[in-house]
């Protein structure tokens, strides 16, 4: 347990202090929702319609970002290894570094969302339903895209294969999360979306540490 | 039996045995020099020694039993010195030391942290951002961690790589007095480390051969 707080701590210590990955992130979903106004032209009805989607759309691709970084640097500078001697098994590794992970990239562009949505003339009924799709979400995004990166570890190009492994998982993930906030402009319930996004979760929490654990044991043998 | 033991070891690399036969057996308290020309096999066979890839042929034992068998409890037994030193520039040195300390599942108090640092003679840069520190003065805080926790088995490569004379006498003291407390060393040099009555495993006595063995991986 004290092995697995130091690793998160350290994670984000050393993301606050390099003070890039999570700020992108965040840089990169505010600029790249603002775009679609531009894009789709300055209807609020329609954007309303389809402001959802394209904030669950760029918060995924956001937090794509900084992955392909969440094994890389300790994989080049020896630290892996020594992660692997830890008194700490390889899956509570990969649980932390993904916990770190959402910590640094998820909860900051949960916030975002909301001056995002005021942008996008998202019903502000909606907004709360948005912001529980995407606290069940992002970190079922981090724990795909801590699979993603270990089996990417150590291959050329590994950002674009990482995106291409990891988008089509993320899909479910989309239409669900989407599904619960959109719900709320039908005047629907939404709880049947979201219970399935919590049933994501859990089966995400222990499955996804496992197969990225065999990633690394793979990419360190 | 040695409580430390390899035998028929061989392992190949793109179609090269690189070393086939290699065996050796160590009690505590004993230490093993592993000589070589450059590209004789030296890291490879410590990243074997250490559970990284599997051999070509042979077994690595433990108290006699096959250390895959049960990889995680043997590598909460060592403790190895790459030519990577995990150290990273944005942390400084005391908090690194204070991270690695805890994540070997110790307590990481002020007080182990100052004495595994006076070991290698760093504890008037505990403060320091570590990306201020020299090539040597990195490798030093690597060696920190062999002071930090007790591991009974050090695998150590060139652990004497950019360290001044100095350094290299502490590093030869801290591996004579892992060794009286019951330790084991097996390390690489090129150069005399001064260890005394260490055995020496030359690998130019096993040479390479072309096998077109296929890597493991491939295999």
């Amino acid at each position: 347990m004290n092995a697995f707080v130091a690793l998160v701590h350290r994670d984000l210590r050393l993301a606050f202090r390099q003070g890039g990955d999570g700020l992108m992130a965040v840089l990169f979903f505010v600029l790249a929702a603002s775009l679609f106004p531009f894009g789709i032209g300055p209807e609020p009805q329609l954007l309303a319609r389809v402001a959802a989607g394209i904030i669950w759309v760029t918060a995924l691709l956001a937090a794509l970002l900084a992955l392909d970084r969440l094994f890389q640097t300790d994989w080049e500078d020896g630290t892996l290894e020594q992660l692997a001697l830890s008194a700490l098994p390889l899956e509570l590794v990969v649980l932390a570094k993904c916990l770190a992970h959402w910590l640094v990239t998820g909860v900051p562009l949960i916030l975002a969302t909301i001056p995002v949505a005021v942008l996008l003339n998202l019903d502000l009924h909606e907004l709360p339903m948005l912001l529980l799709s995407l606290l069940l979400g992002t970190p079922i995004l981090s724990l795909i895209g801590g699979v993603g990166a270990a089996l990417t570890l150590g291959a050329r190009r590994g950002g674009v294969l990482l995106s291409l492994l990891v988008l089509p998982l993320e899909i479910p993930v989309l239409i669900f999360g989407v599904a619960g906030a959109d719900a709320v402009l039908a005047g629907r319930e939404s709880q049947a979306q979201f219970l399935l996004l919590a049933g994501m979760l859990a089966a995400a929490l222990p499955l996804c540490p496992f197969a990225a654990a065999a990633g690394l044991r793979q990419a360190l043998e | 039996m040695a409580l430390f033991s390899a035998a028929g070891l061989a392992a190949s690399r793109g179609g090269r045995r690189l070393f086939q036969g290699v065996g050796f057996a160590l009690e505590p308290g004993d230490a093993l020099v592993l000589v070589g020309p450059n590209g004789s096999g030296k890291s490879s066979l410590l990243r074997l020694l250490a559970g990284f890839g599997r051999p070509t042929a042979g077994i690595i034992a433990w108290d006699d039993g096959d250390i895959r068998a049960d990889l995680d409890e043997y590598r909460g037994r060592i403790q190895i010195l790459g030519h990577a030193d995990a150290v990273k520039p944005a942390l400084r040195v005391g908090e690194l030391l204070a991270f690695w300390i805890a994540l070997a599942g110790a307590a990481a108090t002020p007080g182990r942290v100052d004495a595994a640092l006076a070991a290698v003679g760093l504890e008037r840069l505990r403060e320091t951002p570590c990306r201020f520190l020299s090539a040597g003065q990195k490798r030093r805080l690597a060696l920190a961690r062999l002071a930090a926790y007790d591991r009974p088995l050090w695998l150590l490569d060139e652990p004497s790589v950019g360290l001044d004379t100095a350094s290299i006498a502490s590093l030869a003291g801290m591996i004579a007095e892992h060794r009286e407390r019951g330790g084991m060393v097996v390390l690489s040099t090129h150069q005399d480390l001064g260890l005394a009555d260490a055995r020496t495993l030359s690998l130019a006595d096993y040479p390479a051969v072309e096998t077109g063995d296929q890597d493991w991986w491939a295999a």
